[in-house]
C-alpha cells in the first residue's frame, strides 16, 4: 500500500506555506460568517434560491443559450461557440489578429486560466498582461494561481515584494501600500497602449444579454476604458434567465466570497459602446466554452456546474486548508476542483490521471454547508469515487473491499471474526492488516471487544429471563 | 433544512418497538457505547430487538468508490432490517449512510426493502428529540464536556437533537472550543490513505478541545472519537476521556438511581 501522491505533496509544504494557506482559509471563513450574520442573510432560504435558479437554467441551457445569443447579438455583440480550449484559444486569436492586436490587458478570469488563454498568446506573439493583483504577482513568478478568488493565498508579503524586486519594480520594499501603488503605476501604462482586453463573466442574463463582472480593484474598468474591443470568454453554465435573477446570486456571491456585501465594482456591460458615449470598445465578442461542459451536464455530477466560484468551499475545507491549491494540480482547487476537474477531462487518460482528486477529502461535506448554491459536493465526491473505480482508476491506497464485503454480507462469518479477533485481515477494509500499519503509524489501537457487546445482550437476556 | 432529504422519514409507531443497529464500530471495539445505547433506550421504555445477522452499513466500501461491494452489504443490511419499526443508529455517519447512503446506491433500482429501510433509519439522539418528542433528560452528570459536532449532523437535525439532550442534564457543562464547524480529519479510509493531511487535521481539533480543558469529549459518533482517542494517545496528550453521547445519558440516568 501506497500513499496518494496528494498527500505527500501536503506533508511536503513548508511550514510558512501551509500556515499562509491556513490563515487565508480561515480568515475568508470567518469574514463569510460575519458577512452573513450582520445583514440576517436567510442563508438557507437564499441559497436555495439561488440553488433553483441555477438548476433550472442548465436544466434548460439550450433554451437559455440560444435566447442570450439573440439579446447579445441585438445588442450588438458577436457570440461565438468553442467546443474546447483549442478552438477557444483559436477563436480568440483570430479576433485579435484581424485587429492586429499585440498588446493585450486581462482581468481574472477562471475559463481563461482553463484554456490557457494568455500563455497561448504569448507563444503567437501577443502581450497578455494580467491586471488583477494576485494573478499579475501569479504572472510575473510564473507561478500558477492556487485559489479561485486569492490566487497568491499561498504566498506571504516578503515574497511578493522579492518577486517585484527581481522584475525591475523597484528596491525591495514589502509595504502593502508600496506593492500596490508599484503594480498600479506599472499596470496604468499597460491600459492606455492595450490594443484589446479580455475577460470572462461572473453572469450573463439570457434576457437582457447583460455581462456581469464582479472586480475589488476596479481592474476591469481600466480594461474596458481605453481599449477599442472586448472579447469575454464565458463557461456556458454562466448564464442566468433573467437580470432579476443575477440580483439573488449577487447577495450571496461576494458574502461567501470575501466577506462583502457586494464587490467593491459590480459591472452591468450591455454590449460595445453606443452611439453618444464616450468610452468603452467599439467591438464587443462573447465566446461561450463548452470544453467537457455538455458532458459534465449529461452526468450524475451535473449540479457541480451550479458553481459561481465563490471559493467558500476552499476555505472552509480542512484537506484544502493543510494540501493548498497546487495538491489539486490544475485550475480548479478544493472540494469543487476535486469534482469538477476530472469531471473536465473525463473520458480517458487525462481523467484517470486526476482520478485521485475526489479521494482527498474526509466527506466532511463542510463544503456543501457552506455553498451559496446548495451543491451536494460531499456526495459528489463519493459518486467520482464510482465512477473512477469504474473507469479502472487504480489506487494504490485505498484498501480493496472485497474481502470485507464478503465477510459482511454473510452473518456467520461475520460472525465468526468477531469471536476471533486475529481475523482483522476481513474485517472493515480499513482495518485490514496494510491499512493497519498506516493506521498504527499514527494511532493507538483502542483495544479489541469483538462480540463483547452480544455476550452482555445474551448474559443480561439470560438474567431478564430468570 | 433545504438540503436534506429529512421530510420523507417515517414517524415511530406508539409501541416502540425499535431495531437497534449495533454498528462495526461498536461491535467490535465499543461495546459500552451500544450498551449504554439499549439502557437508554429501554428507559424511554421502547422494546429493542437487536437482529443477530446484522454486520455493518455498507459505508466504508460506499465511500471507498467500490459500490458493487457496497450494495452487496447494504443489501444484507436491508434485508436484516426488514419490517416497519424505527432502525435506531447510535452513529450520525451509519444513520446517514442507511438513509440517504442507500437511496445513492440503488438509485432508481432499489427493492422494495431496500428503499424502506431508508426513511425508517433514526440517530439516536434525533430519534429520541425529534421521533419521540423527548427533549429534557433526567438525572445528573458532574462534568465539563465538549461536544463534537461529527460531521454527518451537517444539515440533519441530529446534531441539535444531541444538544439539546445533553443542555438538559442537570450539572452537565458544554465547554465550546475553537472552530468547532471543523471536521476531526478522521473519513474512514482517509486516515490511512492521506494520514499525514488526517492526522494534521486531528491534531487541530485536538489542540482546540484540550485548549479548554474538559474532562472529556463526547460525540455521537464513534469513529471521529477512535480517531482521535488514538492520536491524542499517540501523541501522549493527557488523557482525554472520549464518551458516546449514549453514554453520558445512561450516566445521567444512573447518577439518578443511585441518588433515588
Amino acid at each position: 500500500m501506497t500513499r496518494e501522491p496528494f498527500d505527500r505533496f501536503a506533508a511536503d509544504q513548508s511550514e510558512e506555506r501551509r500556515s499562509s494557506v491556513r490563515g487565508g482559509a480561515k480568515a475568508g471563513h470567518e469574514a463569510r460568517g460575519r458577512a452573513l450574520e450582520a445583514d440576517g442573510v436567510p442563508f438557507d432560504r437564499l441559497r436555495s434560491l439561488a440553488a433553483r435558479i441555477k438548476q433550472h437554467t442548465l436544466d434548460h441551457l439550450d433554451a437559455y443559450l440560444r435566447a442570450a445569443t439573440t439579446s447579445l447579438e441585438s445588442r450588438g455583440v458577436t457570440v461565438h461557440f468553442a467546443a474546447d480550449a483549442q478552438s477557444a484559444c483559436g477563436i480568440v486569436t483570430d479576433i485579435l489578429d484581424r485587429r492586429r492586436a499585440i498588446r493585450v490587458v486581462k482581468t481574472k478570469s477562471m475559463v481563461t486560466e482553463e484554456v490557457e488563454l494568455a500563455h497561448h498568446l504569448e507563444q503567437r506573439g501577443i502581450e497578455c498582461i494580467e491586471t488583477d493583483l494576485g494573478e499579475f504577482v501569479v504572472q510575473l513568478a510564473r507561478d500558477r494561481p492556487s485559489h479561485i478568488v486569492k490566487p497568491i493565498i499561498h504566498k506571504n508579503r516578503a515574497e511578493i515584494a522579492a518577486t517585484f524586486e527581481s522584475h525591475g519594480l523597484g528596491p525591495y520594499d514589502d509595504t502593502p501600500e508600496v506593492i500596490t501603488r508599484r503594480a498600479r503605476e506599472f499596470l496604468r501604462r499597460k491600459y492606455l497602449a492595450a490594443d484589446a482586453a479580455i475577460t470572462g463573466a461572473n453572469f450573463i442574463s439570457a434576457e437582457s444579454g447583460r455581462l456581469v463582472l464582479v472586480t475589488n480593484e476596479g481592474n476591469s474598468r481600466f480594461c474596458l476604458a481605453a481599449t477599442r474591443c472586448h472579447v469575454a470568454l464565458v463557461g456556458i453554465e454562466k448564464l442566468v434567465p433573467t437580470d432579476r435573477d443575477v440580483g439573488a446570486l449577487l447577495d450571496l456571491l461576494a458574502r461567501s466570497a470575501t466577506g462583502q456585501r457586494l464587490t467593491v465594482y459590480t459591472e452591468f456591460i450591455a454590449g460595445p459602446r453606443g452611439v453618444g458615449q464616450l468610452d468603452g470598445p467599439d467591438e464587443m465578442h462573447v465566446v461561450f466554452l463548452d470544453n467537457g461542459r455538455t458532458q459534465v451536464l449529461a452526468s450524475d455530477c451535473r449540479q457541480i456546474l451550479r458553481c459561481i466560484r465563490c471559493g467558500a468551499c476552499l476555505n472552509v475545507c480542512p484537506v484544502y486548508r493543510q494540501a493548498s491549491g497546487h495538491a489539486y494540480r490544475g485550475v480548479y482547487a478544493g472540494p469543487i476542483g476535486a469534482v469538477l476537474s476530472p469531471l473536465l477531462e473525463e473520458p480517458g487518460r487525462r481523467f484517470l490521471e486526476k482520478a485521485d482528486l475526489p479521494r482527498a477529502s474526509t466527506l466532511c461535506g463542510a463544503c456543501h454547508e457552506v455553498c451559496p448554491v446548495d451543491i451536494p459536493i460531499e456526495e459528489l465526491l463519493v459518486r467520482m469515487r464510482d465512477r473512477a473505480k469504474r473507469s479502472g482508476a487504480t489506487s494504490g491506497s485505498t484498501p480493496s473491499m472485497g474481502a470485507w464485503a464478503l465477510v459482511a454480507s454473510q452473518p456467520d462469518a461475520w460472525r465468526a471474526a468477531l469471536s476471533a479477533g486475529r481475523l482483522l485481515a476481513v474485517l472493515p477494509g480499513w482495518l485490514g492488516p496494510e491499512p493497519l500499519r498506516a493506521w498504527r503509524d499514527n494511532h493507538a489501537l483502542p483495544p479489541w471487544r469483538g462480540g463483547a457487546f452480544r455476550r452482555w445482550l445474551e448474559k443480561r437476556g439470560a438474567a431478564h429471563a430468570r | 433544512m433545504t438540503t436534506f432529504d429529512m421530510a420523507c422519514r417515517r414517524e415511530p409507531a406508539a409501541s416502540r418497538h425499535v431495531k437497534l443497529m449495533v454498528t462495526c464500530l461498536c461491535d467490535l471495539f465499543f461495546d459500552d457505547a451500544a450498551a449504554a445505547t439499549v439502557e437508554v433506550l429501554e428507559h424511554l421504555g421502547c422494546k429493542v430487538e437487536v437482529p443477530e445477522d446484522q454486520t455493518c452499513c455498507g459505508q466504508p466500501a460506499f465511500n471507498a468508490g467500490d459500490w458493487s461491494a457496497a450494495r452487496r452489504v447494504a443489501r444484507h443490511t436491508a434485508r436484516v432490517f426488514a419490517g416497519d419499526e424505527p432502525v435506531v443508529v447510535p452513529s450520525g455517519s451509519c444513520a446517514r449512510m442507511v438513509s440517504h447512503g442507500t437511496l445513492v446506491l440503488f438509485e432508481g433500482e432499489a427493492d422494495p426493502r431496500e428503499a424502506s429501510v431508508a426513511p425508517r433509519a433514526w440517530e439516536l439522539c434525533d430519534f429520541i428529540v425529534n421521533g419521540l418528542g423527548v427533549t429534557r433528560w433526567p438525572g445528573r452528570v458532574r462534568a465539563r464536556l465538549a461536544w463534537h459536532r461529527s460531521c454527518h449532523s451537517r444539515g440533519t437535525t441530529y446534531g441539535e437533537a444531541a444538544l439539546t439532550l445533553l443542555r438538559s442534564i442537570a450539572d452537565l457543562r458544554l465547554v465550546e472550543f475553537g472552530e468547532p464547524e471543523q471536521c476531526c480529519g478522521f473519513g474512514g479510509t482517509f486516515s490511512v490513505s492521506f494520514p499525514e493531511i488526517s492526522r494534521s487535521v486531528g491534531g487541530l481539533k485536538l489542540d482546540a478541545v484540550m485548549a479548554t480543558s474538559p474532562d472529556g469529549v463526547v460525540s455521537g459518533d464513534m469513529g471521529c472519537l477512535m480517531h482521535l482517542d488514538g492520536l491524542a494517545r499517540m501523541r501522549g496528550d493527557r488523557a482525554l476521556p472520549v464518551l458516546h453521547v449514549a453514554q453520558v445519558l445512561r450516566d445521567a440516568l444512573r447518577a439518578t438511581k443511585d441518588e433515588g
